[in-house]
Formats: C-alpha cells, sequence, structure tokens
C-alpha cells in the first residue's frame, strides 16, 4: 500500500507546473537530484573555466602578445586554476558518487539526506562568491577584481601589503564555504558507506567504486582542514593584523607552503582517485570480465591514500630544504607511484582475455589508461627532486597535471556520463556523437599537452602572460593553443549530444550496457525511494549472479 | 533480488548489523575537526621562540588550573548524564546535564577573563607578535568549538526542561556528549602545546 | 583594478606595440636558446644525467606496458559475428600480483639511490673560502645583483668567471627577497632556486664555457612575473677583469649630460635609484650607475637603446604593465636630457 502511495505520488509530480516542479528540486534532498544537480553545477562552471583557458592559450599563442594585459591574464590563471579544482572537479566527483554510491549498495538515500542538501546548496554558493569577485572585490582602495594570485595563492604576495582590494579575501572565503560543503559531503559518504549497505554486503563485497569513495572521504576529512586553517590564518593575518606568514614580523612564507600543499597534494588524489573507481566500475564491463584483483585493487587504493598523505614537498623541492628533507620527499613520491602502477596493471589484467567492446565509454576508458600511465611517469620524473629542479614550475609540470586532470580525469567523467547518463536519464546518447567527441578531443589533448612538456625542457615557466621571441617557445605554444580550441569544440559536440538525447534519445531501459553492479537492477532513471525491497547480495556482482546462475560469483570469491 | 537471495546457498543467518549513522558521523566530524585543529598546533609549535618582540609566554602566561579541571570534569559528569538517561532517570540527567552545562560556562568565563587581562593588562594582542598570534588563534579556536558544544548543552537543557528528552533520545544526546569529549581532549592537547611545551 | 580598466591598456598597447618586444627577440637570438639539456655547468649537468636516466627507465617502462595494453586492445577486442558468450572470468593471480609489485619497488629503489647520490653532490657542497659571492635580492620585478667583495652593484644582469675544470673557480649565490617568493632559474647553469623573504637560500654555479645564458623568474610573484628576466654572462678571465674594473669605477660624468642630471636629481627618480658618487641613493628601484653596461633594461622587457630608454621613462606601462615604476610626466625637453643623462652612464 505505501509503494503504490509512493509511485503515485511521483507520477502525480510529473504532471504539475514548471515552478512546482522546480520547487521540487530546490528543497529536494533526494540524493540522486543532488547528484544530478552537482554534476550539473560542475559542467557549468566546466564551460566556464575552459573558456577562461581557451583565452589563456590565445594569449600565448604568438610571443609579446597583446591580447590581454597582465592583470587581466593574471586573474585568468587564478579562476581557471581555482575553478576546475573546486567548482568543477569536486562536485562532478563527488556529484557521481551521491548519485551512485546509495544505489549501488542497495539503499534508499544516503545517510544524512538533509546534510546533503545543505552540503549542496553550500557548494553552490561558494562558487557563486568566487566569480562575484570580478563584480564586488574592487575594496577601498579600487584595486581588486577576481582573485590573480594563483590558485595556490602563495604568501606572502596575498597579505595585505602585496594584495590590496578584496579579491584574496574572495578567494579565501568562497573557497572555505566549498570546503564546508565538500566535508560534509565527505561525512556523508562515510556514515552511508559504513551504515547502509544492504544485507550480505559485506565491506569485502561492495563494489569498487564504493570502497573508493570510502577513501576519498577519508582523504577528504583529513586533507581539506589544513587549507581551511591556512586560509583562516590569512584571512587573521590581513583582517586583525595577525602575523602567520608576514615575514617582516618574523613570519614564514614557507609555512603557507607546507599548510597548502598539505591539503593540495591529497586534494589531487581525492580528484584522481574518483577516476579509478569509474575506470574499475566501466572497463569490466565493456572487456566483459570481473575486475582483476579486486582485493589488490582495494589494498592498494587505500595504500595510495594513506602514502598521499606524506608526499606534499615534492611541490616544495626548490624552496631550499635540507638534502635530507628532498631525498625523503623524493622516495615517499616514488613510493606512491607503485600502489598507482599496480592498479593500472590490474585493469590491463582484466581487459586481457576479455571481449572488448569499443563504445564510447570504453574509448574514454582506455584513452585514460594511456594517458594516466604517461602522467604518473612524469610523475616520477618530478619526483626525481634535482630533476625537478629544473622542471617545476614550468610548463612540464603545467603538462603533467593537465595529463592527470584531463587525461585521466575529464576522459573518465566523459566515460561517466555516457555510461550513466541512460540510468539518471532513461535514454542513451548518441554512439556517433560520442565518437566525434572522443577523436576531437583525444586529438586535440594531445596537441596541446603533448607539446607543453617540450615547452618546459626549454625554459617556459608557468603563469606568465607572454614571452619573447628568440627562446624557442613559439611552436609549442601556438600548437598548443590550436589543441585547446579542438577541445574546445568536442565540448560543443558533447553538450548537443546531451541535449539532443534528454529531448528525443533512445530510450535506455534498466540494463543498457548489461552490467553487474545494483544501480542496474532499478528502472532508468530509478524510483524515488531506489529500490522497493532491500537487496541482498552475495557477491561482487550481483547481476552476474542473477544472469549466470550456473556460474555465480561467489563460488570464486 | 528474492530470486537472488534464493539463488545463493544457505545466506547467513546471523543478523545484519551496521554502525550506527550518528555514531559514525560525529566520529568523521571528529576527525576532520582533529586535522583541522593540527594545523593550528603545529603553528604554535612552529612559531615557538620566533618571536621578534615580546612579551613572550613566560612573561605573561599562567596556566588556567581551575579551568583545565571545570572542563576536564564536565566531561565526566557528561558520562553520568548519558548513563542516567539511559536508564531512564530523567532527573538524574537533567542535573548532571546542567552541572556540565555550569562547568562549560565556567571554562568560557574564565578564558574570557584571562584574555581581559592579557588585552588590557600585558597590551598583548594578536598583532603583537608571532607568540600572540598563534596563542590567540588557538586558543581561540578551542573555545569556539567549546562555545558551539555548550550552545548544544544549552538546547538539549531546554528541550529537557520542556520534557522533551526521554531515553528515546539517548543515542542523539550521547552522539553530542562524543563530540564534548572531543572539545576536551582538544583542550589536553592545547594546554599541553601553550602552558608546558611552549612556556 | 576592474577588467574596465585594463581597456586603455590594450588600446594605447595595440598600434604602438601589437606583438612589440621591443627588440628583445632578435638580442635573445643571439644567444643559445635556454634547455636543460645543454648544461654548461657542473649542477646542471650532473642533473641532465640523472634527467636521461629517469627519463629512459620511464621510456622503457611506457613502451613495456604501453605495448603490452596495446597488444591487449588489439588481440582481446570483440570480433565480428561473436556469440555473445561471457570470456572465462579470472578474479586474480597472487603471483602475477607479486611479480608487479616487487618490480617497480625495485626500479624505485634504485632512481631513490640515484636521486639522493645527486641531491647531496650539489646542495651539499661546500663553500671554499676564496669562492666569488654574489648576494642577489629579488624585487617585484627586477633583480638587485651585488658583489659584496668586489663594491660592486647592478642589475638584472650577472656577470660571472669562467671556471675551467683546471682552474675550478665557482661563484655562489645568496639569493634573498625585498619582498614576495621569486625563484632564480637559468636552466643552463643550474636547476632552480627559490627566492623567499626572510630566507637566505644559496646555490652555486661553475660555468665553464663562455656565453649569455637566459632565464626568468620561475615563482609567480604578481603582475609582471613573465617579464622579470636573467641574463647571466659568462666572461673568460680577461674579460672578467675588464668588467670588474669598469664597474668598479665611479659614475661617469659627462658635461653635455649635465642638463639632464639635474632634472634626474631634483625629481622623484633619486628616490628609487642610486647613481653612485651623487645624490642619488635609492634602494628601491635598480642602481644605474652603469646602466649603459646592461643589454636590456627593465628586468629583459627591452633592450637598452635611448630610444627604449625615452619611453620607459615616459611610461612603463608601455613596455610593462604594472610595473611599479610611475610614469614621470615629464615634458618632452626633460625627458630627452634625462634619457640623454642616462645614456651617458656607461
Amino acid at each position: 500500500m505505501e509503494q503504490e502511495i509512493a509511485i503515485g505520488a511521483i507520477e502525480e509530480r510529473a504532471e504539475l507546473p514548471l515552478v512546482a516542479r522546480m520547487h521540487d528540486w530546490v528543497v529536494t534532498v533526494d540524493h540522486k537530484r543532488l547528484g544530478l544537480m552537482y554534476i550539473s553545477g560542475g559542467l557549468l562552471f566546466f564551460v566556464v573555466a575552459g573558456l577562461q583557458a581557451v583565452t589563456i592559450r590565445l594569449q600565448l599563442a604568438f610571443p609579446s602578445n597583446h591580447l590581454v594585459p597582465p592583470q587581466v591574464f593574471n586573474r585568468l590563471l587564478t579562476m581557471h586554476g581555482t575553478a576546475m579544482v573546486f567548482l568543477v572537479g569536486m562536485p562532478i566527483l563527488t556529484g557521481f558518487f551521491n548519485y551512485l554510491v546509495p544505489l549501488m549498495i542497495g539503499a534508499h538515500d544516503m545517510a544524512f539526506p538533509r546534510l546533503n542538501a545543505f552540503g549542496f546548496w553550500l557548494w553552490l554558493f561558494g562558487a557563486l562568491l568566487l566569480y562575484f569577485s570580478y563584480l564586488g572585490a574592487d575594496g577601498l582602495y579600487g584595486a581588486g577584481s577576481a582573485p590573480d594570485v594563483g590558485w595556490f595563492a602563495y604568501a606572502p604576495l596575498t597579505e595585505r601589503a602585496f594584495s590590496r582590494g578584496n579579491s584574496t579575501d574572495y578567494w579565501i572565503l568562497s573557497i572555505f564555504l566549498t570546503s564546508v560543503g565538500s566535508t560534509a559531503t565527505a561525512i556523508n559518504l562515510v556514515a552511508t558507506i559504513f551504515c547502509l549497505r544492504c544485507k550480505g554486503m559485506t565491506l569485502n563485497k561492495m563494489p569498487v567504486l564504493v570502497w573508493l569513495t570510502l577513501v576519498v572521504a577519508f582523504l577528504m576529512l583529513v586533507a581539506l582542514p589544513p587549507l581551511s586553517a591556512a586560509q583562516a590564518m590569512l584571512l587573521l593575518d590581513r583582517y586583525l593584523g595577525a602575523h602567520f606568514f608576514d615575514t617582516q614580523a618574523g613570519g614564514s612564507a614557507i609555512l603557507w607552503q607546507h599548510f597548502f600543499w598539505i591539503f593540495g597534494h591529497p586534494e589531487v588524489y581525492v580528484l584522481v582517485v574518483p577516476a579509478f573507481a569509474f575506470a574499475s566500475e566501466i572497463i569490466p564491463v565493456f572487456s566483459r570480465k570481473v575486475i582483476f584483483g579486486y582485493q589488490v585493487m582495494v589494498a592498494a587504493s587505500v595504500a595510495i591514500g594513506f602514502i598521499s598523505l606524506s608526499v606534499w614537498a615534492h611541490h616544495m623541492f626548490s624552496v631550499g630544504m635540507t638534502p635530507a628533507g628532498n631525498a625523503f620527499f623524493a622516495t615517499s613520491t616514488m613510493l606512491v607511484g607503485v600502489p598507482t602502477g599496480i592498479k593500472i596493471f590490474n585493469w590491463i589484467g582484466t581487459i586481457w582475455g576479455g571481449k572488448i567492446r569499443f563504445r564510447v565509454p570504453m574509448l574514454f576508458s582506455l584513452g585514460f589508461l594511456f594517458q594516466f600511465m604517461i602522467a604518473g611517469l612524469t610523475g616520477i620524473m618530478l619526483a626525481v627532486a634535482p630533476f625537478d629542479w629544473q622542471l617545476t614550475d614550468t610548463y612540464f609540470v603545467v603538462a603533467h597535471f593537465h595529463y592527470v586532470l584531463i587525461g585521466a580525469i575529464v576522459f573518465m567523467i566523459f566515460a561517466a556520463i555516457y555510461y550513466w547518463f541512460p540510468k539518471a536519464t532513461g535514454r542513451m546518447l548518441s554512439e556517433r556523437l560520442g565518437q566525434w567527441h572522443f577523436w576531437l578531443f583525444l586529438i586535440g589533448f594531445h596537441m596541446t599537452f603533448d607539446t607543453l612538456h617540450f615547452a618546459g625542457i626549454h625554459g617556459m615557466p608557468r603563469r606568465i602572460y607572454t614571452y619573447q621571441p628568440g627562446r624557442g617557445l613559439e611552436a609549442f605554444n601556438l600548437i598548443a593553443s590550436i589543441g585547446a580550441v579542438l577541445q574546445a569544440v568536442a565540448v560543443v559536440v558533447l553538450v548537443i549530444n546531451v541535449i539532443r538525447s534528454l529531448v528525443n534519445g533512445q530510450e535506455a531501459g534498466p540494463d543498457p550496457w548489461d552490467a553487474w553492479t545494483l544501480e542496474w537492477t532499478t528502472t532508468s532513471p530509478p524510483p524515488e525511494y531506489n529500490f522497493a525491497v532491500e537487496p541482498e547480495v552475495r557477491s561482487r556482482r550481483p547481476l552476474w549472479d542473477l544472469k549466470h546462475p550456473e556460474d555465480p560469483d561467489w563460488l570464486y570469491e | 533480488m528474492a530470486v537472488a537471495a534464493a539463488l545463493s546457498p544457505a545466506p547467513s543467518t546471523e543478523p545484519w548489523t551496521l554502525p550506527r549513522r550518528g555514531r559514525v558521523g560525529v566520529l568523521a566530524l571528529i576527525l576532520t575537526e582533529s586535522a583541522f585543529f593540527s594545523i593550528f598546533v603545529a603553528a604554535y609549535i612552529f612559531y615557538i621562540g620566533k618571536s621578534l618582540t615580546g612579551p613572550y609566554p613566560r612573561d605573561v602566561l599562567s596556566p588556567p588550573i581551575i579551568n583545565t579541571i571545570c572542563l576536564l570534569s564536565s566531561s565526566l559528569t557528561i558520562v553520568l548524564a548519558v548513563r542516567a538517561l539511559r536508564l531512564d532517570k530523567i532527573g538524574t540527567f537533567a542535573f548532571w546535564w546542567l552541572v556540565t552545562l555550569l562547568l562549560a560556562l565556567e571554562f568560557l568565563a574564565g578564558t574570557g577573563m584571562e584574555w581581559y587581562r592579557l588585552i588590557y593588562h600585558r597590551g598583548l594582542t594578536i598583532r603583537t607578535n608571532l607568540f600572540a598570534t598563534t596563542y590567540y588563534s588557538l586558543v581561540g579556536l578551542h573555545a569556539l568549538h567549546v562555545t558551539v558544544g555548550m550552545l548544544m548543552i544549552l538546547i538539549v537543557m531546554l528541550l529537557t526542561l520542556g520534557k522533551h528528552v526521554t531515553r528515546r533520545y539517548a543515542e542523539q544526546v550521547e552522539v553530542l556528549s562524543w563530540y564534548w569529549h572531543f572539545v576536551d581532549a582538544v583542550w589536553v592537547v592545547v594546554f599541553l602545546t601553550v602552558y608546558i611545551i611552549g612556556r | 583594478m576592474t577588467i574596465w580598466s585594463a581597456v586603455p591598456a590594450v588600446v594605447a598597447l595595440s598600434p604602438v606595440s601589437a606583438f612589440a618586444d621591443w627588440g628583445v627577440g632578435k638580442s635573445n637570438s643571439k644567444f643559445p636558446q635556454p634547455d636543460l639539456f645543454a648544461p654548461v655547468s657542473t649542477p646542471a649537468h650532473d642533473i641532465e644525467t640523472l634527467a636521461w636516466f629517469a627519463i629512459t627507465i620511464c621510456a622503457g617502462i611506457a613502451l613495456i606496458v604501453g605495448g603490452i595494453l596495446l597488444y591487449g586492445i588489439i588481440a582481446y577486442r570483440v570480433r565480428r559475428g561473436d556469440d555473445g558468450s561471457e570470456p572465462p572470468q579470472v578474479y586474480g593471480s597472487n603471483p602475477i600480483e607479486f611479480a608487479w609489485t616487487v618490480i617497480p619497488l625495485l626500479i624505485v629503489f634504485v632512481l631513490i639511490l640515484t636521486t639522493a647520490r645527486t641531491i647531496y653532490s650539489i646542495q651539499g657542497r661546500p663553500r671554499p673560502p676564496g669562492a666569488l659571492t654574489v648576494h642577489i635580492i629579488g624585487h617585484q620585478w627586477w633583480w638587485e645583483v651585488r658583489y659584496p667583495s668586489l663594491n660592486i652593484t647592478t642589475a638584472n644582469e650577472i656577470h660571472v668567471p669562467l671556471s675551467e675544470p683546471s682552474n675550478d673557480n665557482p661563484t655562489f649565490l645568496d639569493l634573498e627577497s625585498a619582498d614576495v617568493a621569486h625563484s632564480f632559474w637559468v636552466p643552463q647553469l643550474a636547476g632552480k632556486t627559490d627566492v623567499i623573504p626572510n630566507r637566505k637560500n644559496t646555490m652555486w654555479i661553475d660555468p665553464h664555457k663562455a656565453g649569455t645564458y637566459l632565464g626568468q623568474c620561475a615563482e609567480f610573484c604578481g603582475t609582471e612575473h613573465a617579464l622579470m628576466l636573467l641574463r647571466v654572462v659568462v666572461e673568460p678571465p680577461a674579460q672578467w677583469q675588464q668588467w670588474v674594473a669598469s664597474q668598479q669605477k665611479p659614475a661617469v660624468h659627462e658635461p653635455s649630460a649635465a642638463h639632464g642630471r639635474r632634472v634626474f636629481e631634483s625629481t622623484a627618480c633619486v628616490n628609487c635609484h642610486t647613481v653612485q658618487g651623487t645624490v642619488a641613493s635609492g634602494r628601491f628601484g635598480p642602481d644605474l650607475t652603469h646602466i649603459m653596461s646592461r643589454e636590456t633594461i627593465a628586468a629583459g622587457a627591452a633592450v637598452n637603446t635611448p630610444e627604449h630608454l625615452k619611453i620607459w621613462i615616459r611610461d612603463p606601462d608601455l613596455i610593462k604593465p604594472g610595473a611599479l615604476m610611475p610614469a614621470m610626466n615629464l615634458n618632452g625637453h626633460d625627458l630627452d636630457d634625462v634619457a640623454g643623462y642616462l645614456a651617458s652612464l656607461r
């Protein structure tokens, strides 16, 4: 009876006027809706920050170019970096976890649905606050617009003396807000995973994505506070005359760097581990094989989480630490590469002996595999501290981390969109447009970031609004800029694909990919309550067991 | 899924119990807050002895013994309160809860008076030197958490007076008490850092 | 500064200097292009050797793993006419996991040892008692260069003596900052070392090939971080002595530049600039005593010609928007004379 009322209520809602339906979205605490809101908001800022990147590349396409003056350029690079990490990466990835985790563990919703909504709105207001700085940050002296101190805002450039107006304050406050929202989400995910799993789903039987969500959530809980703490200290310096980073009073500029990177390095794992999670769900399905080495994958990810907390000063090799300090961080950084490599090998092991279907999610996943491997190897090069003394703060690093951020993370975000869009909307994305999207983006990505490695080797530092001719940088920059435009075109193709599919895409059904985890047992889209009856599972792939009753997973796990 | 359940031979007959979400949630909160505090402690320790001018810690700091006794006792009284609530002894619960509240208030008042003395009599403000910067931020951050905890304790006190708090809510009250224990544990660390190590 | 206040700058700049590099491009092309794989000094050499070692290992891994992945993708693609059956499900293999854990650990072990050795050989070199020390102070957005033992002060262009294997003559650089964090980087000479306020960092170079080597600031330090360039001129012994002697001479007093000198000394110029032996003793901006001995001005933003000097003094924002030197608002006559005075300071 309760179920009938629930279903009936949902059907009624579809006929409500637009305002009422919008109101539903505003007050929702449903993890699926909040997840979609996070993802949509993140994708919107992806377009904005992406256009800022294209502008950067247009300015740098030619030496001594004057498309934008240095002040504008410095704001572009700061906002591009800050937005991509906090307003694109975090919300999209946690949005996917928000959507998928309760479904994958057979739960009705997250542990704290209202906290979930609170986290989203906090994130949204923080995001809008950051961009509002363009308008609002003039401050008392007419100085200041959007923040222009780089996304890592090194002290003492951010102190009052060198950053007049309120641009830095907008950077501090907006990120503080979004970080509180992220922390709320992390608490929610931990509680959900520990407390709401369906019957039979021990920790050893959770999908890999859920395990990796746990790792990400723990990293967020431990790594976000150092940034918030450092930002609070900076705010105290700027407004109450404190001296945390005031070098004239004996304060230390290096202390900011330590605190920032104690956050900053785990943060990049917060961003990349979700990509691993998506890959661990998508690659098996399109290889038609169970993931190779489930327990090793989980253990390696947990190891990555822990070791990543000890590598932060590899961002600081050139500040003049002692040789012992440099050697320690070089060691820990190389060590974190070992479990990371193991994961790559396990994905290859998953593909091996399979029957690979080259649908769009798999294309992006294969790009991820190659590109993440290369990114990891340039990371090893950077871990060699003396080599880093040449490479740090150059376009080599920019190329390396964009290889991770785009080549691994954005590629897997695209894969995840193509893979789970049918579940969330009930419609398939066009395979043909998806191919266009993939190939255009792949070519553009490599044009830009393969060449930028060489610009770094040839002496091009980061965050410069221009470079002069006669230094061998012209060709690299021009090619890189053309690649950026190609990537933008590819994203336009994706947008067209999404809109057309929402309007009249092919119907998806509950399980279009012939997959094996619990989210594929519901309708597409799932009902508000997810599962009418609490599932009971016996293995890591409950649907495989259903589809192959003669050969279920639990005989082999 | 009923089909799947039927297929699996001998599913475990043990009851499927998972941890309670309130407990996991507050433990996660405590983990993240610990990370937050440790950065301020790290800054405090980093800057020991680095102030360019005085006043210096041993000139102006005196260990707040009474405040500490009150705050740490409040952990004991809150345990007694929760235990009483689980046994449905609302009157006893209300008594120990009130004592906890008063002890928290004493701590805050004591800290306030200490700061008044430092600011007005010794001229130590957050902008005076590195010691002052790290002292006020660390102790202040902790006092902020005491305040938030105290406000939540006050809300529960008011709900108790309105006869709304019963054994049914013992789990939520206990979860709040865990937060309170965390605040006390942080004070132990802050006390050791500021008044023992830092002097 | 809002985005709109940038518009006049953009407009003003366009007809005057769309793509203008103030002659620096041509000047740059006389010298080797910065390239960390063309080292001329021991730290850079040691780094290059280690770099090739790391690159070789990484390239090897990439070829092997990438090759296996590529093979797997091709060999295990689903074939046309496939019956839709599932392939054998392989859950894992402990021996394989062990193998591909141990091998990377061994590789890492080797890399760590070689890395540590180079770290210590570069950072751990003690300063020989008679070694030349250059004191470099980073400013927004220029480099103050002092030779305490030689009583020389200059800016942005650093001359150092050649150091030959038979006659080891390293130069030690002490790095400090007057304001925010910068980073000293000349790829062919050494890795970069950050220049941080309230902290003294030291590095050393021993270039064995004469020539001019290009570098620039490598830590974002504000508006004109991009144009905080460096030139290090490595001089064989004779030229080195010549340069030292000429820098140690007092400022040239040319009678024809007298009026220009008067204007210079009676306007705000002296608040920021020093010309040794005159009343000008400001420390906020570069020392101008021998400004004409430098190839560029504005920390490498423009080639040092009287014409560019004039434009720079008239309005620094035309060459380096955001530079901390204000436009001096001199009338045409005074401007010519001051530029003439500076042009006489060889």
